[in-house]
C-alpha cells in the first residue's frame, strides 16, 4: 500500500472548495491552512496561459522532515503517510525548516500540524475531505502499489509532474498537465 | 510576464510569510553553544598538553563561563519551542538521523560534565564563596566528589574533546542539515560554524586572560581561526555562486539584498577582518588594547548567527 | 479517462480493503497516534445529520448539516441524490457553517431612532418591532392601498413575505435576479424558442461536443452543477469555446479562447451565423422542420462576414471560422450556453436571442448534449384562503417594458420617487435577501428613493449595507436553522429537498416563515397563516406528494421519475414550440411588431474614454455577491477584491503590484476605499476587473469592513433594455487615482 494523490490541473478551476473542506473536517484552526491553492500565469494577452493547483504535504518517500525529527514525533505510517504525534512533537520546528513545499505550520496549540492525507478517513474507508468536495473531480486518490488503480492508471496514461523535484524529496501529490 | 500567487489558503498570516518559526533565542543559542564548545575546548585541549598552571585562565577561569552559557542557551532553546510540555520528549528518543537530537544529547553530556569540570576547580576558584558558606567543609561528601573528580579530569578531558568538537559542527549541522532552505543546505556551515565557535572561545579567553602571555598565545590562535573562517566565507559564497537557481537567489540575500549590510559591515569586516589586522598589528609589537579586536569577534560571531537564521528562513525552494 | 460515479465508489471500496492492513499494522508497531486516536473520536462521536439545502447562492444543492453532541455546526457535506451537487458542495456551500457562526450576525430587531439629533438604532424586542410595522402597514394600507407596499427579496425568505403581500393584496414584488441578471436570456430564449432557461439551466453539459461560454465563467462563476459537468465534459474531450475579453478560469480550459473587444459579442455572433449557413454547417433538417424565418435571418447575416466582424470584435476571422465550423461538426451536441448574469449593455435581449438561434441553428434545443427538456414536481399548495386581486402591481410598474415577465427592481425604485405623472406611487418597502446598495446600480437614484419611503423593513441575517437604510431591521436566523418551502427542482429528472433546523436559532433570529405570520396576525390577515409551525405545511405537502417528513428527514432529496415527455426529441417528433408560431422562431414577429429588431443587430457601445478603463467585474468562485465577504470561513480564502490592471496599463500609469489605489468612474463618483493592484495578463489594457461584493462600508461587518471596493458603487451609468428592462452595467469607465480622492474620509 503506497498512498499516493493525483491532480489534474486542466481541471483544478481553483475554487479553494478543498481548503475549506479540510478546515472544517479536520478542525484546522482559522488562520491556518493544510492545503493552498497557487496560481500560476505565463504569456502575454491574449496568448496566456493559466495553471492552478491544489497543493498540500506531499507525503515525500525522502520524507526529511521524518529524517529531522529528534523526537519521532513526525513518523511515516502504514501507506507511506507522513503524519506529526501531537503529543510527541516539541516544538522544535525543525521539520518546518526542512520541509521544501513548507507544507508544515505551528498549530496555536504548540505542535506542528499539516495534512494528514485524512489518515483518518482512509482508515474508515472513505477518501480525504479534499477530494470528496472537489466540484471538479480533479483530485484522485489512492494506492500506487496497485497498478490498477486509478491513480496508477493515470500516472501511466497522463503527463505528470511533481513539485520541486530537485529536492529530492520524492513527492507523492502528482499533477497531471 | 509571468506571475505566481496564492489564490487561497498560505497568504494568511500564521502562515506566509511567518513561517519564520526561528527566533533571536535560536540564534542565541547557536552562538552561546559555539562558544562554550569553543572554551571547553581549549580548556581540554590545554589541560592534557600539561599547560594548567601555565595557562591558567583557559583551563580554569574561562570555563566558568561554560555551564553558564550553556544553561542559557538551552533556556533560549527552551524558550523557542512552542510544546514545552513535551520537552522531554527530546531524552526518550534518540533520532541518528536528527541533528536536533544530537544536539540535543550532545548537550546532555556536555552540560554536566562543564559543570563538573567546573566544579573539581571550585576551591581554586571559589576560595571567598567557600570561605563564606564552607560547603566543602560541611558536606563532606563534596569535598570527597572535588576530589575525585581533580584525579578524573583527564578522562573528562579526553571526553571532552570529542563532545566539544561534535557540538561546535552541530550548531552549524543543525542549519546545514535542512535542504529545504538553500541558504543554509551547504558542507560548509558545519565547519564554519565550529571555527566561529572556537574563534568566539579564544576570544573570551582573550578577555578574562590574566597573562600577556595567554593574550598572545590566543590572539596568535585566533588570528589563524579567523584566517580560516574567512576562507570559509569565501568558499560558502562560491558554493552559492556554482549553486542552483534557489541557492543563487539565497547568495543574493547575503551579497546584494537585505542582509548584505549586516553580513559584510558587521560579520565579514567588523567582526572578521577588522578585529584580524588590529590581533596582527598587536603581534607584529604594537600597543593596542587585545579586548577590541575580542569584542569585535563576539560581536561579529552573534550577528553571523543571526544573520544565517533569520536569512536562511526566506529562503525557499518555491515561491 | 473519466470519473463515473461508480469509479468514485470503487476508490472507496478499495480504501475500504486497506482498512484492516492500515489498523493492524499501526497496532502491530503500537504507533497508533494522538491525534488518529483524537479524530477517530470525533468520527465516532457521530454527528447528527439534519438534511438542508444551502443558501449562499441561488443553485440550492442539497446537503446534510453536521452538528456535533455540543449542537455545534462542524461541517455541511453535499447530498449525493442531489442532481444539483451530486455529493460534493462548492465552496461556498462547504464554507455555510460560516454563516451561522459569523458573530457579526444580526442578533435582535432593531428600531430607527434620533438621539441627540442623530439617527441611530435601538434594540427592541419582536413585540415592539413587530407592532410598529404592523401600525406603520395598516396605515399606508388604508391610505394608499396594500399595492403600494413593494417587496423587494431574492432567496428563501422572499416566498414567505410574498404570501404575506399577496394577503394584503399587493403584489409589487421584485427580486434583482430578473433585471439585474437573467431576465435578458428569459426574454432572448422565450422570443426565439417560447421557453424561459429558468434555474436550473436545461443544459446537457455532461454529454455536449462542445460548449461555447458567451461570458459565462465557470470555475468564478460556481454554479455547482454545470461546474461539474463542465469537469465531465472536459473529461470527455468536448471541445470548450470561451468568449471573454479576460482570461477567465474557464478560458484557460478552453481548446479556444476568443478574447473578443467588450461589447461586441451580437457581431461575433452574427458572424458565426454567417459561417454556418454559407458553408452548410447548420442542422438543415432541424431547423427545415422548426425553423421560421430562416430565410429571412440568412439574407440578413449574408454581410456579416468574419471578415466584418474582425473589424469589431478583433478576432481574427480563421478564428471565427474555426469555431464555427467546431460547433458545426459537435451539432447538434453544443451548447451556446445562455450565461446567467447577462445585464450588460441594454442590448441583452438581442444578444441573448442570438445566442438562442445560435443553438436553434446547430439543432441543440431538445437533442442530447444540448438543450434538454427538464421537469420539475409540483408541490401542492397549501390551502390557504383565496388572495385578494391587486388593482396594480409589478407589471404595471414595468408595463413601459411590454416583454419583462418579472417584477423590475429599477423601475419598483423610481416609482418610489414622487412623481406626478407616477400613477403607481410605491410607499414602503420591504426588502429580505436583497442587499439593495450592492446589488442595483445607480446609488443615487436608489438613495433618493430610500429617502422618500415612508417606511422601510430589512429582514436579513447579517449587517449589511441594505439594513442601514431600514427604519426596522428583523434579524432572520440562517439557512442551517429553520424551516423553509420544500425545493422543488427543474431538472432532468424531477426531485425536492428538504431544508429543515439543524439546530435553534442563535440570538434573537426567527426564520421568516414565523416573521410573516407574525405580521399577518398584527394587521388582520392571520387567517392567511393557518399553521403554528411551518413544518406542519411541509408535513402536509409531502404527505400529498406520497412521501413523508419523516422519510425526507432521512433522505434529504428524493427524485421523482419523468413523466412530461423523452428528455429529448424523438427522431419523428412534431414537437410544437411555445412560440406564437410554434416554430423556433428566427424571425420574430413578435418583437417585430413591438417596434424592435425581429432579428438581432450589431450596435456599437460607448468606449472608455482617453485615461478612462471599462468596469469589468465578476464572481470569485469563493464568495457569493456581497453576503459571503463577512463569512469567517470564506473570508479566511478571499479577504478582498483587488484589481485586475494589464502590465501595459501598470506601465503607463506606473502603478505596482499590490499597490493600493482608488477609481473614479465617467460621473465622477469616487470608491469609498481602495483597492490592491494585481498586475496580471488576464486582463485587457482598455479595461480592469474586479470580483463584485467587496468594499463594505457596514462597520458592523468587522471582518469585511473597508477591504476592497464595491464595484456598484462605480455603476452610476445604467443601460436600460427596451425589450425587458435589463439594467446594463457594463459601460462605465473608471480612471485610477493613486491618491485618495476622499476628503474627509472616515476609517
Ligand atoms: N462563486 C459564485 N458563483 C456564482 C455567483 C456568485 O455570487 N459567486 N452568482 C451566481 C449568479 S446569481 C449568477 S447570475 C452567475 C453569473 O455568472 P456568469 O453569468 O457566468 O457571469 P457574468 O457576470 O455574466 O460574466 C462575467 C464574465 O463576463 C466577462 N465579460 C465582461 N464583459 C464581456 C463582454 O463584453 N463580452 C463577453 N463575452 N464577456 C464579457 C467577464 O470578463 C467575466 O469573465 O454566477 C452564479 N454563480
Ligand atoms: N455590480 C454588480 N451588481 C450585481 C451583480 C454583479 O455582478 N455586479 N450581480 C447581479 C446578480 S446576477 C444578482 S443575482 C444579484 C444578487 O443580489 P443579492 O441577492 O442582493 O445579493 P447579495 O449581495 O448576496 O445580498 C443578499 C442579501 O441577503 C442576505 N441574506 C443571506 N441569506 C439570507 C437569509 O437566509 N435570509 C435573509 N433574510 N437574508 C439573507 C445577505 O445578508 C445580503 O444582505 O446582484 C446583481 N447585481
Ligand atoms: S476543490 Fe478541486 S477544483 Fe477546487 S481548487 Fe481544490 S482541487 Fe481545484
Ligand atoms: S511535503 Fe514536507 S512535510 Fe510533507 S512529507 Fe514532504 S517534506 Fe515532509
Ligand atoms: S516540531 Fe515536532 S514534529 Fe517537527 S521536528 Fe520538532 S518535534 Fe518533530
Ligand atoms: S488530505 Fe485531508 S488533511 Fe490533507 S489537505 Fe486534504 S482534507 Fe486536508
Ligand atoms: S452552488 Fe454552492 S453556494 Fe450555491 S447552493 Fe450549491 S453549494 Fe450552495
Ligand atoms: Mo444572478
Amino acid at each position: 500500500m503506497r498512498y499516493a494523490m493525483v491532480i489534474d490541473t486542466l481541471k483544478c478551476v481553483g475554487c479553494s472548495d478543498c481548503v475549506v473542506a479540510c478546515q472544517t473536517e479536520n478542525d484546522v484552526p482559522l488562520g491556518y491552512c493544510r492545503d493552498w491553492i497557487v496560481e500560476t500565469v505565463n504569456g502575454t494577452y491574449p496568448t496566456v496561459n493559466l495553471e492552478l493547483k491544489s497543493e498540500r504535504c506531499n507525503h515525500c518517500d525522502n520524507a526529511p522532515c521524518v529524517r529531522c525529527c529528534p523526537t519521532g514525533a513526525s513518523y511515516v505510517a502504514d501507506g507511506g503517510n507522513i503524519m506529526v504525534t501531537p503529543d510527541e512533537c516539541i516544538g522544535c520546528g525543525a521539520c518546518i525548516q526542512s520541509c521544501p513545499y513548507d507544507a508544515r505550520y505551528q498549530h496555536p496549540d504548540g505542535w506542528v500540524d499539516k495534512c494528514t492525507f485524512c489518515n483518518h478517513r482512509l482508515e474508515k474507508g472513505q477518501l480525504p475531505a479534499c477530494v470528496s468536495v472537489c466540484p471538479t473531480k480533479c483530485m484522485y486518490f489512492g494506492d500506487l502499489d496497485n497498478p490498477n488503480s486509478e491513480v496508477s492508471q493515470l500516472l501511466k496514461t497522463r503527463k505528470h509532474k511533481t513539485l520541486a523535484p530537485e529536492a529530492g524529496t520524492k513527492p507523492h501529490v502528482f499533477y497531471l498537465i | 510576464m509571468q506571475e505566481e500567487l496564492f489564490t487561497s489558503g498560505r497568504h494568511i498570516p500564521n502562515i506566509d510569510p511567518y513561517l519564520q518559526i526561528w527566533h533571536w533565542p535560536i540564534s542565541v543559542y547557536l552562538f552561546l553553544g559555539g562558544l562554550a564548545a569553543g572554551i571547553l575546548f581549549f580548556a581540554a585541549l590545554f589541560y592534557l598538553m600539561g599547560k594548567e598552571k601555565e595557562y591558567p585562565t583557559v583551563v580554569k577561569n574561562a570555563t566558568i563561563i561554560v555551564p553558564i552559557a550553556l544553561t542559557l542557551g538551552l533556556l533560549a532553546l527552551l524558550y523557542d519551542l512552542t510544546h514545552k510540555i513535551y520537552f522531554w520528549q527530546l531524552y526518550t528518543n534518540f533520532r541518528i538521523e536528527s541533528p536536533m537530537s544530537w544536539g540535543a544529547w550532545v548537550l546532555l553530556a556536555v552540560t554536566p560534565l562543564s559543570f563538573l569540570w567546573v566544579f573539581s576547580y571550585y576551591s581554586v576558584l571559589f576560595p571567598k564563596l567557600e570561605n563564606k558558606f564552607q560547603l566543602l567543609t560541611k558536606f563532606k561528601f563534596l569535598k570527597s566528589f572535588e576530589v575525585y573528580l581533580k584525579e578524573n579530569r583527564k578522562y573528562m578531558a579526553y571526553a571532552l574533546i570529542p563532545l566539544t568538537l561534535i557540538l561546535g559542527v552541530y550548531t552549524g549541522i543543525l542549519l546545514s542539515a535542512f535542504n529545504a532552505r538553500p541558504l543554509w543546505n551547504n558542507a560548509i556551515l558545519g565547519p564554519l560554524f565550529l571555527v566561529s565557535g572556537l574563534s568566539t572561545g579564544a576570544a573570551t579567553i582573550i578577555l578574562m586572560a590574566k597573562t600577556s602571555a595567554e593574550k598572545h598565545l590566543f590572539s596568535k590562535i585566533d588570528v589563524g581561526l579567523v584566517i580560516i573562517e574567512l576562507a570559509l566565507i569565501a568558499h560558502m559564497i562560491m558554493g552559492y555562486y556554482a549553486g542552483s537557481q534557489v541557492q543563487l537567489e539565497a547568495m543574493q540575500l547575503l551579497v546584494a539584498g537585505d542582509f548584505t549590510v549586516m553580513f559584510f559591515g558587521f560579520v565579514v569586516i567588523l567582526g572578521l577582518i577588522v578585529p584580524l589586522i588590529i590581533e596582527v598589528i598587536e603581534l607584529m609589537g604594537f600597543k593596542v588594547p587585545v579586548s577590541i579586536p575580542a569584542i569585535l569577534i563576539l560581536i561579529g560571531g552573534l550577528v553571523f548567527r543571526f544573520v544565517m537564521v533569520e536569512a536562511g528562513q526566506l529562503t525557499r525552494f518555491l515561491y | 479517462m473519466t470519473t463515473s460515479r461508480r469509479k468514485f465508489i470503487k476508490i472507496s471500496a478499495l480504501g475500504l480493503g486497506g482498512v484492516a492492513a492500515t489498523t493492524s499494522a499501526i497496532n502491530m508497531f503500537g504507533a497508533n497516534s494522538y491525534l488518529d486516536n483524537l479524530v477517530k473520536q470525533d468520527l465516532t462521536k457521530n454527528f447528527k445529520r439534519t438534511a438542508t439545502y444551502c443558501e449562499v447562492c441561488f443553485w440550492k444543492c442539497a446537503a446534510w448539516t453536521h452538528t456535533n453532541e455540543k449542537g455545534e455546526i462542524k461541517k455541511i457535506i453535499g447530498n449525493d441524490d442531489d442532481p444539483h451537487c451530486y455529493g460534493r458542495l462548492c465552496p461556498r456551500g462547504t464554507g455555510g457553517v460560516g454563516m451561522y457562526n459569523d458573530e457579526d450576525r444580526l442578533k435582535t430587531p432593531l428600531i430607527r431612532t434620533t438621539i441627540n439629533g442623530e439617527q441611530t438604532f435601538r434594540e427592541a424586542t419582536w413585540e415592539e418591532a413587530l407592532d410598529l410595522i404592523a401600525s406603520k402597514v395598516n396605515n399606508i394600507k388604508e391610505n394608499n392601498g396594500p399595492e403600494s407596499i413593494a417587496l423587494l427579496k431574492h432567496g428563501s425568505p422572499g416566498k414567505h413575505l410574498e404570501q404575506l403581500f399577496k394577503a394584503w393584496g399587493s403584489d409589487t414584488f421584485a427580486e434583482p435576479a430578473y433585471a439585474q441578471c437573467r431576465g435578458g436570456r428569459e426574454t432572448g430564449f422565450a422570443t426565439t424558442f417560447g421557453s424561459w432557461i429558468g434555474s436550473p439551466e436545461p443544459t446537457d453539459i455532461r454529454d455536449t461536443n462542445c460548449l461555447v461560454l458567451i461570458g459565462s465563467h465557470f470555475g468564478e462563476n460556481m454554479h455547482n452543477s454545470p461546474v461539474q459537468e463542465m469537469s465531465d465534459a472536459i473529461d470527455k474531450g468536448a471541445t470548450i469555446i470561451t468568449v471573454d475579453p479576460r482570461l477567465s478560469t474557464a478560458a484557460s480550459k478552453s481548446k479556444h479562447w476568443l478574447a473578443i473587444k467588450p461589447g461586441t459579442d451580437i457581431a461575433l455572433m452574427l458572424a458565426w451565423m454567417n459561417v454556418l449557413i454559407e458553408e452548410g454547417l447548420y442542422d438543415k433538417e432541424y431547423v427545415e422542420k422548426y425553423g421560421l424565418g430562416f430565410d429571412k435571418l440568412k439574407d440578413h447575416v449574408k454581410t456579416f462576414t468574419p471578415e466584418w466582424a474582425y473589424g469589431i470584435t478583433t478576432i481574427k476571422p480563421e478564428d471565427i471560422r474555426k469555431t464555427a465550423r467546431e460547433m458545426g461538426k459537435a451539432a447538434p451536441a453544443v451548447i451556446i450556453h445562455p450565461g446567467r448574469h447577462v445585464s450588460w449593455y441594454g442590448d441583452d435581449a438581442q444578444r441573448e436571442r442570438a445566442m438562442a438561434m445560435l443553438n436553434g441553428l446547430l439543432g441543440s434545443w431538445g437533442r442530447r448534449g444540448g438543450f434538454y427538456f427538464k421537469e420539475s414536481i409540483k408541490v401542492p399548495s397549501y390551502p390557504l384562503p383565496k388572495f385578494p386581486t391587486p388593482k396594480w402591481g409589478w407589471k404595471e410598474i414595468g408595463a413601459k417594458y411590454p416583454l419583462a415577465q418579472m417584477g423590475l427592481t429599477f423601475e419598483v425604485i423610481k416609482a418610489s420617487i414622487p412623481n406626478p405623472e407616477n400613477k403607481y406611487p410605491v410607499k414602503a418597502w420591504f426588502v429580505s435577501g436583497v442587499n439593495l446598495p450592492k446589488s442595483i446600480p445607480n446609488k443615487k437614484l436608489l438613495e433618493e428613493a430610500m429617502d422618500n419611503l415612508e417606511f422601510m423593513v430589512v429582514v436579513d441575517t447579517m449587517p449589511m449595507d441594505v439594513t442601514g437604510y431600514a427604519d426596522v431591521v428583523l434579524p432572520e436566523c440562517t439557512y442551517l436553522e429553520r424551516y423553509d418551502h420544500i425545493r422543488s427542482a427543474n431538472n432532468r429528472e424531477p426531485s425536492i429537498a428538504l431544508r429543515m433546523p439543524a439546530v435553534a436559532p442563535k440570538y434573537d433570529s426567527k426564520p421568516a416563515w414565523w416573521i410573516a405570520k407574525q405580521i399577518g396576525e398584527r394587521t388582520g390577515v392571520g387567517n392567511y397563516f393557518p399553521y403554528n409551525d411551518f413544518k406542519e405545511v411541509i408535513e402536509w405537502q409531502l404527505k400529498k406528494m406520497g412521501t413523508s417528513l419523516e422519510e425526507m428527514e432521512k433522505i434529504g432529496v428524493k427524485n421523482f421519475p419523468r413523466k412530461s415527455r423523452p428528455l429529448f426529441l424523438r427522431d419523428n417528433e412534431n414537437y410544437e414550440f411555445g412560440t406564437q408560431s410554434g416554430k423556433i422562431e428566427f424571425y420574430s414577429q413578435e418583437l417585430k411588431d413591438l417596434g424592435f429588431d425581429p432579428m438581432p443587430v450589431y450596435t456599437k457601445h460607448p468606449e472608455p474614454p482617453q485615461g478612462f478603463y471599462r468596469l469589468n467585474y465578476g464572481r470569485a468562485p469563493m464568495h457569493t455577491f456581497s453576503r459571503t465577504a463577512n463569512n469567517p470561513n470564506l473570508h479566511e480564502l478571499k479577504k478582498e477584491n483587488d484589481l485586475w490592471v494589464n502590465p501595459k496599463v501598470a506601465r503607463i500609469m506606473d502603478i505596482k503590484q499590490g499597490q493600493r489605489v482608488w477609481l473614479r468612474n465617467q460621473d465622477g463618483v469616487n470608491s469609498v476605499f481602495s483597492i490592491k493592484v494585481r498586475v496580471t495578463e488576464r486582463i485587457r489594457w482598455d479595461s480592469v476587473y474586479m470580483v463584485h461584493g467587496f468594499g463594505h462600508d457596514n462597520k458592523k461587518l468587522s471582518r469585511a469592513y473597508g477591504k476592497g471596493i464595491n464595484d456598484t458603487q462605480l455603476i452610476s451609468s445604467v443601460m436600460v433594455d427596451p425589450i425587458m428592462g435589463g439594467t446594463g452595467m457594463r459601460g462605465n469607465f473608471v480612471e485610477i487615482l493613486t491618491e485618495n480622492p476622499n476628503t474627509n474620509t472616515e476609517i
